[in-house]
């Protein structure tokens, strides 16, 4: 059947991005250059998903004269006229073809769906957090610019949003020094700078989409922690490596807790990454490799839209 | 810009005398455990009014005039502000992004062996 040709090219490049994503997370090169990973995580997911609607929705519409969105256009103006039915087609390949134009639909509703809740669940989440800490949070001389809130524990974090905050909890005061205090405002404010949260809320999206992929949950949580590594690097620039190491250690060893030894085979954990990478950075990646994978992040990002779009 | 400043340092000061006591006041015993003295009556009616829409106060009518209390205790809400902060897998845990979580079992042991040695190589910073 003509049209099948660019539904097998979508599907080839629906499951290149998983392949390619597993790839990504056995990969070492990310954490040299986390900014140029994140890109690249990026045009895998955006490549990915478009091309798994696409290819079911070639398979949809096919066959067809135009583009694959000009035949799903056209599908849509037959399907409101009333005509359901291919002339001279057997009503199998009918039906074979209607349930990929399903699930296509679902999908891209999915997607869809999932981004606009993760969205809702964000803003809501921060206005509650304002909320509080307008009658909770009161400022401290010895963080200027944070917000401090009166709990034993150490916790850090910031509020992205138009109306950013940076919030630090007495147990946090008491844990480090000033210096280190100092660094890991400067870690909170390149998150607040370059809205690190808006890269990784389409990933947490994803990962409530498909609760159950390994790969995405993996791609979400190594997403994330490229993000602490950006985040790292920028502070870095302004405080000494040292110090943000030491209140990253000291943070991570606040719990109280001491685990029977042996209980958990942790394998490398997040905190003893980013402080491996502050204490001896890697190597950036070259110019060279950075402009490839550019290169393959636009390929990937426009090869799927450029078989959706062309006839 | 300032009003609402001015009503945020309000909404705070008057949760602060709801929950300094443990029964229900009225309008007019709140006015009088601000430090803010001068405050009209209606203002401060105003803001309790604020605080019962956002589910911070309850109000209670007693004969004809209401009396307020707070909806939970402070270290109710600063226990759900931190667990927002603290908790790593939920939903809600893109709304925010936090410096680092503490870890335990043989991370937390690979962790302080790292930074007692760091320690050991020129003391705290």
């Amino acid at each position: 059947m003509p049209g099948l040709a660019d539904a097998t090219l979508l599907a080839a490049v629906a499951l290149g991005s998983v392949r390619g994503a597993s790839a990504l997370l056995r990969a070492s090169w990310p954490r040299r250059s986390p900014a140029t990973a994140i890109l690249l995580w990026q045009a895998l997911g955006l490549a990915g998903g478009l091309a798994a609607v696409g290819a079911f929705i070639a398979v949809g519409v096919a066959p067809r004269d135009s583009s694959v969105a000009g035949g799903a256009a056209a599908m849509a103006a037959r399907l409101a006229n009333g005509q359901f039915l291919q002339p001279r087609q057997p009503i199998a390949v009918t039906l074979i073809q209607a349930a990929c134009l399903t699930a296509g639909l679902a999908l891209l509703t999915l997607l869809c769906w999932v981004l606009i809740l993760a969205f809702a669940g964000v803003l809501q989440a921060r206005r509650r957090q304002r909320e509080l800490l307008a009658l909770l949070a009161h400022g401290d001389p010895k963080v200027p610019g944070a917000l401090v809130v009166d709990y034993p524990a150490a916790a850090a974090y910031c509020l992205p949003g138009l109306r950013s905050k940076i919030v630090v909890s007495v147990g946090t005061l008491d844990l480090l020094c000033p210096a280190e205090l100092a660094a890991v405002i400067a870690h909170e404010r390149a998150h607040l700078r370059a809205r690190h949260d808006l890269v990784l809320i389409p990933f947490t999206s994803l990962r409530r989409a498909f609760p159950r992929s390994r790969v995405v949950a993996q791609a979400q949580r190594s997403v994330a922690l490229l993000i602490e590594m950006l985040a790292d690097d920028r502070a870095r620039r302004a405080r000494p490596a040292r110090e943000l190491a030491t209140a990253l250690l000291r943070f991570g060893t606040s719990g109280a807790s001491f685990a029977p030894a042996g209980a958990l085979a942790v394998a490398e954990g997040e905190i003893t990454a980013r402080v491996a990478r502050l204490l001896t950075p890697p190597p950036p990646l070259s110019r060279r490799a950075h402009l490839a994978i550019w290169l393959a992040a636009g390929l990937l990002t426009v090869t799927p839209i450029i078989l959706l779009t062309m006839p | 810009m300032t009003t609402v400043n001015r009503l945020g340092e309000l909404e705070r000061a008057i949760m602060e005398v709801l929950w300094e006591t443990d029964k229900p006041l009225t309008v007019r015993e709140v006015s009088g455990g601000l430090t803010q003295r001068n405050l009209a009556h209606t203002t401060v009616m105003t803001v309790l009014d604020r605080l019962a829409k956002k589910g911070f106060a309850r109000r209670e009518r007693d004969g004809r005039a209401w009396r307020y209390r707070p909806a939970a205790t402070r270290e109710a809400y600063v226990a759900e502000l931190m667990l927002t902060a603290l908790d790593q897998t939920g939903d809600r845990s893109a709304a925010l992004a936090r410096f680092a979580q503490s870890v335990s079992g043989a991370e937390a042991t690979v962790l302080r062996d790292a930074l007692e040695q760091i320690e050991g190589n020129g003391g705290k910073t």
